[in-house]
């Protein structure tokens, strides 16, 4: 469902010139669950970005579900990521002044979707998170795990063929990562499609596929088995690295 | 999702109360301020008696000084030609009229003796001017020429003299002078007030109204500008009343073009006749004009409201200004919201429409706050004023009302659009990742 062919992303200022990604090959199949990992910088939220159509790339070919989306408008891409694409991020981003039931609506809204359908949607995604009977609260009102099962909520009340997930994980402790991952696992046995950035190994052990990615580009599963023994921090993460190729412009 | 957007909007104020505050606080100043002269501007320049304002015409005669050919013709007419010129056009409703003082001695011993200000006027005046009566009604034409000796009130010389009551059939005494009451008016103030505004176009109408001819035989003493190119040739009544002075406004209803025409060819022979005299000069190509044209004529406006227009428009531009900045602030603090947003579907076009009508809503609450702000500053013009010019009129009408709301819509949503196009045009991904 996502072909991604010799995709390159280069960030440029006056002076700087930035391989965020170079050459990126890479084929998802319906109902993977694939994780990525790298040191911090090396293109992964980049990637993601990408993958999300919250960013263009300047070569190569990104087919989602058939269609090139390298010609896609502003309003097309919206529609794309409204309707087949979830994201959820390592902060939540949730919106502090609507409760949850408004946090869940956010997506359905810009579907047009009518009222009563939008309800029923709202709840049964919150009741798949364990949150349905605090709708009513601000996310304020809840602890970070619990905020990260709403915005998987949001994720899902659209029903989208995959999901993108920002190191979900970043921000909860290890008992709540792991309730998190059990739900994410669940969502992705239930056949949607998941792709998602994370920091921890062992996290990454638990997918049936890892992408490793160094200075823009995917490892040899040997390099990146090398680079993950040989770097591993303390606790057993993959400290930051400055992993992307910078170039000093003449 | 127009709701939905309005709900988001005031959400968005709650978020930010003090800076949205600030914003609605300078669009409520700038709009406050320019409603105060707008509305000074739309009753002084408005039109005072739209229903028949393009049938009634001003008469004009050029019999000013021929060695001052670059002055403008005098805007009153003098005896002579007002004279010839009513018994000319008996067939339309016309009128002259003038300001008069007397001196009134109410009966008993109640009231002291007060000065009244006057108008002698023909019997057309009042169905002319669509004046409104409270009790009874003008007099006939049969009045004038039998210089009968009877009075129109005010309603506030009524109050003040009867109370109230229905007062037709009383007398007064007034300059000597017994007065048979006929009429007691309505409020009635037109502003400004187009049928002698050489007199003070924003003075209050006048208290009470007798047939124009006794101002003569009555010797009712006259107020108001007079103008004289020549010195009259000998004194008293009789020589002013034959000297090249002028002090009477004359009006007439033409209802047709071919009435118009008619009119216009009849008083074109008078001033020929009257070069032919020798009193008339200087001809002129325009002798009449519609009550707005009229009014354009004379510059009833004064210039100083253009200047105050101008100022307030620049106050108003400096608060947008600053309402830019301050939407450019809460508009780029909310590109998280935004990212996240569009990572959920949100296209930059609904984006845009979103924070248009957050803009909008600032604008509207500037808008109300603006209308208090516009209503303080007509009650300082008031207090300002009120001993010179009757301000009755400088209040916000329904229109004005309107017109603040909107304008104070419009002009944040404009302030807006620079702000919200740089906020609609971040990068998402950007933002999703710091937040």
């Amino acid at each position: 469902m996502l072909h991604m062919t010799h995709l390159s992303k280069t960030y440029r200022t006056a002076l700087v010139e930035t391989h965020a990604l170079r050459d990126i090959s890479l084929h998802v199949k319906e109902g993977e669950f694939i994780t990525i990992t790298g040191p911090s910088g090396c293109g992964k939220t980049t990637f993601l970005n990408i993958a999300g159509l919250l960013e263009t790339y300047d070569q190569g070919e990104y087919l989602l579900d058939g269609q090139d989306v390298s010609q896609l408008g502003d309003y097309q891409r919206a529609r794309l990521r409204n309707q087949k694409i979830g994201f959820i991020f390592q902060s939540f981003n949730l919106m502090p002044d609507l409760n949850l039931f408004d946090n869940v609506d956010v997506p359905l809204r810009y579907r047009g979707m009518k009222a009563a359908e939008r309800k029923r949607r709202i709840e049964e995604a919150l009741d798949s998170v364990g949150l349905l009977s605090r709708q009513k609260h601000l996310p304020s009102q809840l602890s970070g795990g619990q905020q990260q099962r709403v915005a998987i909520a949001r994720a899902l009340v659209g029903e989208p063929r995959f999901l993108l997930a920002d190191e979900p994980t970043g921000n909860l402790d290890s008992a709540t990562a792991e309730g998190v991952m059990e739900l994410l696992e669940s969502i992705n046995d239930a056949g949607t499609t998941i792709i998602m950035v994370t920091h921890d190994p062992s996290l990454a052990g638990r997918s049936a596929r890892n992408i490793h990615i160094l200075d823009g580009r995917i490892c040899e599963p040997e390099d990146a088995a090398l680079t993950v023994i040989g770097q591993l921090d303390s606790q057993g993460r993959i400290p930051a690295a400055k992993a992307t190729s910078t170039a000093i412009l003449p | 999702m127009f709701l939905y957007y309005i709900r988001l909007s005031l959400l968005s104020y709650k978020r930010n109360p003090i800076l949205s505050s600030l914003m609605v606080l300078a669009v409520a100043i700038g709009i406050g301020a320019y409603m105060v002269i707008f509305t000074l501007n739309y009753f002084m320049g408005g039109d005072p008696i739209p229903q028949k304002s393009e049938q009634l015409f001003h008469v004009q005669l050029d019999y000013g000084d021929p060695a001052l050919s670059n002055l403008d013709p005098p805007p009153q007419l003098t005896y002579l030609d007002a004279t010839a010129l009513l018994g000319l056009s008996r067939d339309y409703p016309h009128t002259a009229s003038s300001k008069f003082a007397a001196v009134l001695e109410p009966e008993g011993n109640a009231l002291r003796p007060f000065t009244v200000n006057g108008r002698g006027n023909y019997a057309d005046f009042f169905t002319l001017f669509d004046v409104p009566f409270l009790y009874g009604s003008g007099w006939d034409r049969s009045a004038d020429e039998n210089y009968q000796q009877l009075v129109v009130l005010s309603q506030e010389l009524n109050e003040r003299l009867f109370g109230g009551a229905n007062s037709v059939g009383e007398t007064i005494l007034m300059h000597g002078y017994y007065f048979t009451v006929v009429g007691v008016m309505d409020q009635w103030s037109p502003v400004p007030k187009f049928y002698d505004v050489n007199n003070g176009p924003f003075d209050p109408v006048e208290e009470a109204y007798v047939p124009w001819p006794l101002i003569v035989s009555l010797e009712l003493p006259r107020s108001g500008n007079t103008n004289c190119w020549k010195a009259p040739e000998g004194d008293g009544l009789q020589a002013f009343l034959n000297a090249e002075c002028a002090w009477i406004q004359f009006w007439v209803q033409l209802e047709t073009p071919a009435e118009q025409s008619s009119y216009q060819n009849m008083i074109d022979n008078y001033a020929r006749s009257q070069m032919d005299l020798g009193r008339l000069q200087r001809p002129v190509d325009k002798r009449l004009f519609t009550v707005t044209e009229w009014l354009l004529e004379q510059e009833v406006l004064p210039d100083e409201t253009r200047i105050l227009s101008a100022l307030a428009a620049m106050l108003l531009a400096v608060c947008l200004l600053n309402t830019v900045g301050l939407l450019l602030s809460k508009f780029l603090g909310k590109s998280a919201e935004i990212g996240v947003r569009q990572a959920l579907g949100a296209h930059k076009g609904s984006l845009f429409i979103q924070h248009l009508i957050e803009a909008g809503c600032i604008g509207a609450m500037g808008g109300l706050l603006g209308l208090g702000v516009a209503t303080l500053g007509l009650e300082g013009v008031k207090r300002l004023l009120g001993d010179l010019i009757v301000t009755d009129w400088m209040h916000l009408n329904l229109s004005v009302v309107v017109v603040t709301i909107v304008l104070a819509i419009i002009s944040t949503i404009v302030a807006g659009l620079y702000p919200i196009w740089r906020a609609c045009n971040i990068n998402p991904a950007i933002h999703l990742k710091l937040q």
